[in-house]
């Protein structure tokens, strides 16, 4: 783990670092039962370091969760096992599929995402878990709707956020408590910006799944976005199909943000290493959602509506 | 381009106060805009609204809209955070509305802010709205004030306009004890003076907008601070592989002001033991010592009862340790605040059952006059004293804004209810 230098000015890094490492700490002192969610993305990757440093020599006070849409890069689940075992943390995995036999979750169709329906499968899992506290990794930089949410979040007990109706939140003094049923969303790194990550992903060396970084593969264009086609799943089974008439192209590509696969884009990219997407996200003209969420452009408040539902 | 190339000025945390009417947003996206903040997919998704409302030029302000129920009451009803970077410099703008029904929401951006930019209508000057920003910037405690004297080029970016506000406010701002005061004459709409200079103020020869937030001193650099040590968590891994852990107490927390060194005496409180810095880490690596705003984890010699809630300070400087305090107190609430009923006071990390035994006066925001009051509704300012359960260990919040704060909870919601700053 990478120290700063000693001097009396913290670097930007140092002091959102810092920042995430005390709001891990006020979840930890604060809520009885909380769970810090991993999903293998480049946030929550962030999340785990923050956690290091955080709270060893101990074990974490929180077990790690994923809720899996069954529609994810193999890459990323694979990662997700293999860093939670390095740590030797405990993860639990409660996945959309289960809640779709349940008929708790149903598809309108067969095709489509999943990616809102893991609200569900979420708020089944803190239910099962009675968990008072989810810390999860989303920034206020990401959409206009997380710009104005607190660090600390609270949900009712149909998990749903009322932006109209927030807890005042002033200097570093955080209010987690909540009622049984009711849950706080804690977010650590609302203050950093995706260049923020990236160069902390430099700093603190971090490995991240390959699929961050440019590869070849075969994919579509669709609505002017990058498809991914014919992905294999955990299961061998590929999803994401080609249309009838749509042409396979191999582009090289990257993943700025990832997710379920029916929802996320990669960008046409040569950054192979860290250095090279830091120097691309300096310069790029796209927001992250902007470039590769094919789910947040479907109406100007999607994600304000999804978080009112229960979503992260 | 990446973080150990370039200098890193740190952090900056800065509110901006007025009206969509004096071009608050206008200057945020301004700023944005010309520090390659914005993306191309974004300005073109502004570039089509403001086309759709009939608008010649893109609308910067366009740029803060925020939720779905602003958009449709064409209001800003909450704080938004809006980040930018300089490359050599990381800024969070707090942006917070104007309306006067949204006084909780300044207090709320000011609380973590170093420096507050107050805008004024170059063609109305200091209104009631100025006076009453920047008293309640002062009162939060932030350090440097900018005023920033806006649509300078509806007032043919005349110099005696700026030179007539300026005077009007320093009178002001006599009265009011406000000492650390910048002005800059600027247009957000054509650009002048935020990032670039722009060719109609010649007159003007301060720096630019940018310039002076470059410059401006980040937070807890200014003066020594004494060291405030609010325990958070306590980790005792007790891990039976390892019998270097098994004695292992490392007491975890953020640095709130001063520095620590290995080798220290310090006091625990409220036990009043005392002991000597062992170690100082961060992550169980040891750095020797540490900083104001650093979390980190701190070690000592001697085996003593420390918990979350506690304090560790320095042996020969410990704060007051009170059970009664006095302080302003905004409230944030829709319900008054209730003689009857105990509260919560969450100061640190320490918590502990608050009763209200008296208000002194009421601040009127807009008169700046103290008026007596019986009772206190949201969006009021007024001097109060608590009596409390447990002793709290406090220094004036014009010392030390860190532990000098608290926010008060009613218990039956768990809302946050009032933010209080200890005289």
């Amino acid at each position: 783990m990478t120290q700063r230098s000693t001097s009396s000015t913290l670097s930007h890094l140092d002091w959102l670092e810092a920042e995430a490492i005390h709001i891990m700490r006020e979840v930890a002192g604060q809520c009885a039962n909380p769970v810090l969610l991993f999903s293998g993305g480049k946030d929550s990757i962030c999340m785990l370091r923050i956690a290091e440093k955080a709270f060893r020599p101990g074990k974490f006070p929180f077990p790690l969760m994923h809720i899996d849409t069954g529609h994810n890069y193999q890459e990323v689940v694979q990662f997700r096992d293999k860093r939670a075992a390095e740590l030797g943390e405990r993860l639990i995995v409660r996945s959309v599929e289960d809640s779709m036999k349940r008929g708790t979750v149903v598809l309108k169709h067969e095709g489509e995402s999943r990616n809102k329906h893991q609200s569900v499968t979420l708020l089944e899992a803190i239910e099962e878990f009675g968990f008072d506290c989810c810390i999860g990794g989303a920034r206020r930089d990401e959409e206009k709707a997380r710009a104005k949410e607190r660090i600390m979040s609270f949900r009712d007990e149909f998990g749903q956020w009322d932006p109209k109706n927030q807890r005042p939140e002033l200097w570093n003094l955080y209010n987690a408590r909540s009622h049984k049923g009711e849950n706080i969303r804690a977010f650590p790194i609302s203050n950093w910006t995706e260049m923020d990550v990236w160069q902390y992903i430099e700093r603190e060396d971090l490995e991240l799944p390959s699929i961050y970084f440019a590869h070849k593969r075969p994919v579509v264009i669709r609505q002017g976005a990058i498809v991914p086609v014919n992905v294999p799943l955990m299961s061998g089974e590929l999803t994401n199909l080609p249309k009838a008439g749509e042409e396979i192209v191999d582009l090289q590509v990257r993943f700025r943000t990832v997710g379920d696969i029916s929802c996320t884009a990669p960008v046409e990219s040569a950054a192979d290493d860290v250095a090279k997407i830091v120097l691309e996200t300096a310069t790029t003209t796209i927001t992250e959602r902007g470039a590769t969420r094919l789910d947040d452009q479907t109406s100007e408040a999607s994600m304000e509506q999804r978080k009112k539902e229960g979503y992260f | 381009m990446s973080a150990h190339q370039v200098e890193d000025h740190g952090l900056l945390r800065f509110l901006t106060c007025g009206s969509v009417d004096d071009g608050k947003s206008t200057l945020i996206g301004r700023l944005l805009y010309d520090t390659k903040t914005i993306l191309a997919d974004t300005l073109t998704a502004i570039e089509k609204t403001s086309q759709k409302r009939g608008m010649a030029a893109v609308d910067l302000s366009l740029l803060t809209d925020g939720l779905q129920a602003e958009r449709e009451q064409g209001i800003t009803i909450d704080v938004a955070y809006r980040y930018f970077s300089t490359g050599t410099r990381k800024y969070i703008i707090a942006d917070a509305p104007g309306h006067e029904q949204y006084t909780r929401n300044m207090v709320t951006a000011a609380s973590t802010a170093n420096l507050a930019i107050i805008l004024i209508d170059a063609r109305k000057g200091v209104l009631t709205q100025t006076r009453r920003h920047s008293k309640l910037a002062a009162l939060v405690g932030i350090p440097h004030l900018v005023v920033a004297i806006n649509k300078m080029d509806l007032v043919d970016y005349s110099q005696e306009t700026y030179e007539k506000i300026k005077a009007d406010y320093l009178e002001f701002a006599k009265k009011v004890g406000i000492e650390d005061i910048r002005f800059i004459p600027l247009s957000a709409l054509n650009g002048d003076m935020i990032v670039d200079r722009g060719d109609s103020l010649d007159w003007y020869d301060g720096p630019t907008l940018l310039e002076i937030l470059e410059a401006a001193p980040g937070a807890h650099t200014e003066h020594a601070e004494k060291f405030r040590f609010p325990v958070q968590f306590v980790c005792r891994p007790q891990d039976s592989a390892n019998p270097e852990l098994h004695d292992y107490r490392g007491f975890m927390g953020r640095v709130e002001s001063g520095s620590i060194k290995v080798g220290d005496k310090v006091t625990v409180l409220p036990n009043g033991l005392e002991s000597t810095v062992k170690a100082v880490q961060i992550g169980g690596a040891d750095i020797g010592e540490a900083f104001t705003e650093q979390s980190v984890t701190l070690l000592l010699a001697d085996e003593i009862d420390c918990s979350r809630g506690d304090m560790i300070v320095k042996s020969e400087e410990a704060p007051a340790a009170v059970k009664e305090i006095r302080a302003t107190v905004c409230w944030l609430a829709e319900a008054p605040l209730d003689r009857a009923r105990t509260y919560l006071i969450r100061h640190t990390t320490r918590d502990s059952k608050a009763k209200l035994t008296g208000i002194d006066h009421r601040l009127d925001v807009n008169t700046l006059e103290h008026v007596a009051a019986d009772k206190l509704a949201m969006n009021d300012i007024a001097e109060v004293s608590f009596k409390l359960a447990q002793p709290l260990f406090v220094d004036p919040y014009t010392e030390n804004r860190g532990t000098g704060a608290f926010i008060v909870i009613d218990e039956s919601t768990n809302n946050t209810v009032g933010a209080g700053m200890i005289l």
